[in-house]
């Protein structure tokens, strides 16, 4: 147990790409926490994904342990996490569990939208402040620019700023100095009973579940039987250590230290993030204030390419859910895509990521279906239903209105982009609510229906301002809106995983869109193929695909007769890979794709 | 079922590996090499026509070919010495076709009349364009003028005379290819070949296309547009279509040919060549060493088959059901049941016929010109799964 005053709890706030990954592996090695030779970037980052993406996405954690100019030893315990809008959870409850931040911004760049959003979120947990300005290294560094942009955007003291190039080393010793004298110890009282908070925790295959906790009051050490206070379970604690950041054991955490426990736990959810531990007899009388749990607000349809993979899924997607806490299934049958998952997640990132693990880590290849958001379905009756597929939309005779998720976007775009993404914004239904400057960079706040960012927002809002805008959000309620649900028929049939909602007045356009798209995406078939969108029976936009025309092999003699005859059956063992509706085939891609529009 | 081959008739193929240079767009098995030596080559031709007379004695030859590679660059005393033997094994029919392969270069042409005192009676010309900067684009080594001046040999040399072109070029208009066309027919060959380019795996046009380096290729729209166009200019010129890139004057049609597309019996000799045999109550297929130099090698020493395999009934019904359909005479269907053992999917059939693929008359199914156009589609249709 380390006593409280050499003690120093932080974390990193950034901006994706702003060098957070880079400064943390920095004080990891400066401090030889980790010998040279086990170095590798992104130290924290384990997952594949994260390392591949350079995105942070489950909160990682390390103590280090600082021998100060003050010729005193210091324990650091970094809680590194997530940068992107989608895991803000994640970052929202590691805050609670430190005293204060390092706020990276690049020198380079300045300070973007996720900076902000991260910042007062460690603002509002009433963390001590500490800018670091980093890749000073680089010729385009600026850092009374930077400095400037701090003090006018985020209106924090800018003054005592570090420079540091995490690239080179550079400044990283004054980053440790500045942790230990600027940032404050913890309190707690060592002899009080327990108090300890749930931040995180995951499954580990030889473990079970791993419990990261910060002790505020008391000690936990090992074989004691601790209380999770909010569903009063007791395990016995089989474990407990920190990290380093590889596991290791301790005797005994106090207060103002972090560290992990494990007990025995067999699923993730049994642990409740912000959970309070205290010990099962003479415990606390008090829990900690919780946090608010995190709600999926994007669904999707997961459904297996080949239909006899769907137990494989579903082995698939249960493991995965002892892992991630934030993500929501349930079993969906669709008529045209057969059995399959309705997912949801907290963003289209956390869609992507757990796709791509599917993929990845399971070997099952995937169809996505459109993203939705929930919608809020008032009936004439009174009642009100959440409505997680657009395919489930009830007859529009027994429902009175329908209401949508709002989100607050904050978007930061260099001067000459702003044009373009004030359009953005307002062919996606958004109601700009602010728009100040900073330097040459300007800030637009807008309101605007999560729908309309769900598809491809981001991917356009980086197209239009050649990468150089960052956007962050948070979700804002629920507003009513003119919203229907459009329907995709591909020769005479629907295809009800393309059926989505849609404002009224955009459905032409989508609708077309669409149609457009999807005469692209389907191959031409032996006959000619119609392909409407339609709001009710009423049909608002049309394509035709036209018959195949040229598909023969120019040269077949005695020679070719096996390979050509080979190549026709694979082709026609292909097909079967495609979704069949009435007589049209569908490759899998169309479904996403369909989704993407350019405008 | 044993003679079930009989229907297509029994020809012999003879494959030489070697050319002058390799064309970009060209997959077959060719090899440039400046070490011939023609006798072992045709030793080794007669130690293989040898070996396959054993085994299919008393039988009547309706067609031997010589293709490559590039044939015209043999030695006309080989290709003499190949039919003397081939006269010698099997009793050829009143009517045998006997075919070079010839690029239409000076030189070749030279050596025309040898090839016919030899005993061959038709000559396949590739002369592949009708303009220079398409020909060099294609890499070839002969010029427009030199090409015709070769045909004229050619035609006070032999009976029967095709030549091939290639349609479907890089950056090449509807117009430049009809106009081509035009052209190719007013030298009233009594047959012509005329094939879209197609880009194959391993050509170096293969690997342009696939770096994205191969433009101005037609789309399909254009594609058919000049399949259906030259349909309409051999008509005209009484060149019917008998196959799906194939055209002749009635009677003129390559009987060679029309032996793998009936699914007849054909010897295959030499590096990379196959074979269709009935033997003993089985139909097999027979395949042979890719390199010329290992082929040459094992056929003088013992045997120049690198392998042999009996074709269950689904693979020969499968066969004949792609290359069947690609005549316009069409697929017998109660040759294809009594080979398969299995009619198709009458309903899927009926939908072709219905939709105006197909045209059954007779029991023989044939495709239309609209079903000629998309018959890998219609194949993969009728294929059972």
């Amino acid at each position: 147990m380390t006593d409280l005053a050499h003690i120093r709890n932080f974390s990193i706030v950034a901006h994706i790409d702003h060098g957070k990954s880079t400064l943390a592996d920095r004080l990891i090695q400066a401090t030889n926490t980790v010998p040279d030779r086990d170095m590798k970037e992104q130290l924290l980052d384990a997952m594949d994904i994260e390392r591949e993406r350079g995105i942070t996405i489950k909160a990682n954690t390390v103590r280090i342990e600082y021998d100060a100019l003050d010729g005193q030893s210091y324990v650091l315990n970094l809680i590194d996490t997530p940068g992107h809008v989608d895991f803000a959870y994640e970052v929202s409850r590691s805050m609670r569990a430190v005293e204060g931040s390092l706020l990276v911004v690049d020198s380079t760049q300045g300070v973007e939208a996720q900076t902000l959003a991260n910042v007062y979120q460690a603002i509002d947990a009433d963390h001590e402040i500490v800018p670091v300005f980093n890749k000073i290294d680089l010729p385009a560094s600026d850092i009374s620019r930077v400095a400037e942009q701090v003090e006018d955007v985020i209106g924090i003291d800018a003054s005592g700023a570090i420079a540091v190039s995490a690239k080179t080393g550079e400044g990283i010793r004054e980053v440790l100095e500045a942790i230990v004298h600027r940032l404050p110890a913890p309190t707690g009282d060592a002899d009080a009973p327990l108090k300890a908070m749930l931040v995180d925790s995951w499954y580990d295959p030889y473990l079970g579940v791993v419990v990261l906790v910060r002790v505020m009051d008391g000690k936990m050490k090992k074989n004691d039987r601790v209380m999770f206070m909010q569903n009063g379970t007791v395990h016995q604690i089989d474990k407990i250590g920190v990290f380093r950041p590889k596991m290791q054991d301790v005797k005994e955490l106090g207060p103002g230290e972090i560290g992990f426990i494990t007990a025995s736990i067999k699923q993730v959810r049994d642990t409740k993030v912000g959970d309070t531990i205290t010990h099962e007899k003479k415990g606390c009388e008090k829990p900690l204030p919780g946090f608010n749990p995190s709600i999926p607000v994007v669904f999707c349809g997961l459904f297996p390419v080949d239909s006899a993979e769907f137990e494989d899924l579903r082995d698939a997607i249960e493991k995965l859910a002892l892992n991630d806490a934030s993500f929501s299934y349930e079993m969906e049958t669709s008529a045209a895509l057969g059995f399959g998952f309705r997912c949801g997640f907290l963003g289209l990132l956390h869609l992507e990521v757990v796709r791509d693990r599917l993929e990845r880590e399971y070997d099952i290849e995937l169809i996505t279906t459109a993203p939705s958001v929930v919608y809020n379905i008032y009936m004439k009756d009174g009642t009100m239903q959440e409505l997680h597929n657009p395919a489930d939309m009830p007859d529009l005779t027994y429902v009175d209105h329908v209401e949508e998720p709002r989100i607050k976007a904050t978007i930061m775009v260099p001067d000459e982009f702003l044009g373009d993404v004030l359009k953005l914004c307002q062919d996606r239904r958004g109601i700009q609510l602010d728009l100040t400057y900073a330097g040459s960079r300007a800030m637009v706040v807008y309101d605007l229906p999560l729908n309309e960012v769900v598809f491809d927002f981001y991917d356009r809002l980086k197209s239009v301002t050649k990468g150089y805008a960052s956007f962050d959000y948070s979700i804002e309620g629920y507003r009513q809106d003119n919203l229907v649900k459009m329907q995709i028929l591909v020769n005479d049939e629907p295809v009800d995983a393309l059926s989505m909602m849609v404002h009224r007045d955009r459905a032409e356009m989508r609708g077309r869109a669409m149609c457009e798209k999807l005469k692209d995406l389907i191959p031409r078939h032996m006959f000619k193929i119609p392909i409407q969108a339609a709001i009710g029976g009423k049909v608002i936009a049309r394509e035709t695909l036209s018959a195949l025309r040229k598909d023969v092999t120019a040269k077949c003699y005695g020679g070719d007769a096996t390979r050509k005859k080979k190549l026709l059956e694979k082709q026609k063992a292909g097909k079967k890979k495609m979704r069949q509706f009435g007589k049209v085939e569908i490759p899998q891609e169309a479904f996403i794709s369909a989704l993407k529009m350019d405008g | 079922m044993t003679d079930n081959w009989r229907e297509g008739g029994f020809g012999l193929y003879i494959h030489w590996p070697f050319c002058a240079a390799k064309c970009p767009y060209c997959d077959f098995n060719s090899h440039v090499s400046s070490q011939i030596v023609m006798a072992d080559w045709q030793a080794a031709y007669l130690a293989e026509l040898a070996r396959y007379a054993r085994e299919t004695p008393n039988r009547v030859l309706s067609s031997v070919y010589f293709g490559g590679g590039t044939p015209s660059l043999m030695d006309p005393a080989v290709v003499g010495a190949v039919l003397d033997a081939v006269a010698g094994h099997w009793t050829p029919a009143n009517d045998i076709e006997i075919t070079l392969e010839a690029n239409p270069s000076s030189v070749e042409a030279e050596r025309f009349a040898g090839y016919a005192a030899a005993g061959v009676n038709r000559v396949s010309m590739g002369f592949q364009a009708l303009n220079d900067g398409d020909l060099k684009a294609l890499g070839r080594l002969h010029d427009v003028e030199t090409a015709l001046a070769a045909l004229d040999v050619a035609r006070s040399t032999f009976d029967r005379i095709n030549f091939d072109l290639i349609y479907g070029r890089q950056d090449q208009s509807l117009e430049d290819w009809t106009a081509e066309l035009q052209r190719a027919v007013g030298f009233e060959p009594d047959h012509l070949s005329l094939y879209q380019l197609t880009i194959e795996d391993g050509t170096a046009f293969g690997d342009r296309f696939a770096r994205g380096k191969l433009r101005g290729l037609p789309d399909e729209d254009l594609s058919a547009d000049m399949y259906f166009a030259t349909q309409d200019i051999c008509e005209d010129a009484g060149l019917l279509a008998y196959e799906v890139s194939n055209h002749a004057k009635p009677g003129q049609e390559s009987r060679h040919n029309l032996i793998y597309w009936s699914a007849g019996d054909y010897i295959g000799i030499g590096p990379g060549a196959h074979g269709r045999l009935s033997l003993g109550g089985r139909r097999w297929s027979t395949w042979t060493e890719l390199s010329p130099s290992k082929w040459l090698d094992q056929a003088l020493k013992h045997n120049g088959e690198a392998g042999r395999e009996a074709l269950s009934r689904a693979d020969q019904a499968g066969e004949y059901l792609m290359m069947g359909l690609r005549t316009t005479r069409g697929l017998d269907l109660d040759r294809y049941e009594a080979i398969s053992g299995v009619p198709l999917d009458e309903m899927v059939l009926q939908d072709l016929v219905k939709n105006g693929y197909l045209n059954l008359n007779n029991r023989y199914l044939a495709p239309t010109r609209s079903g000629r156009a998309v018959l890998n589609a219609v194949i993969r249709e009728l294929l059972p799964s």
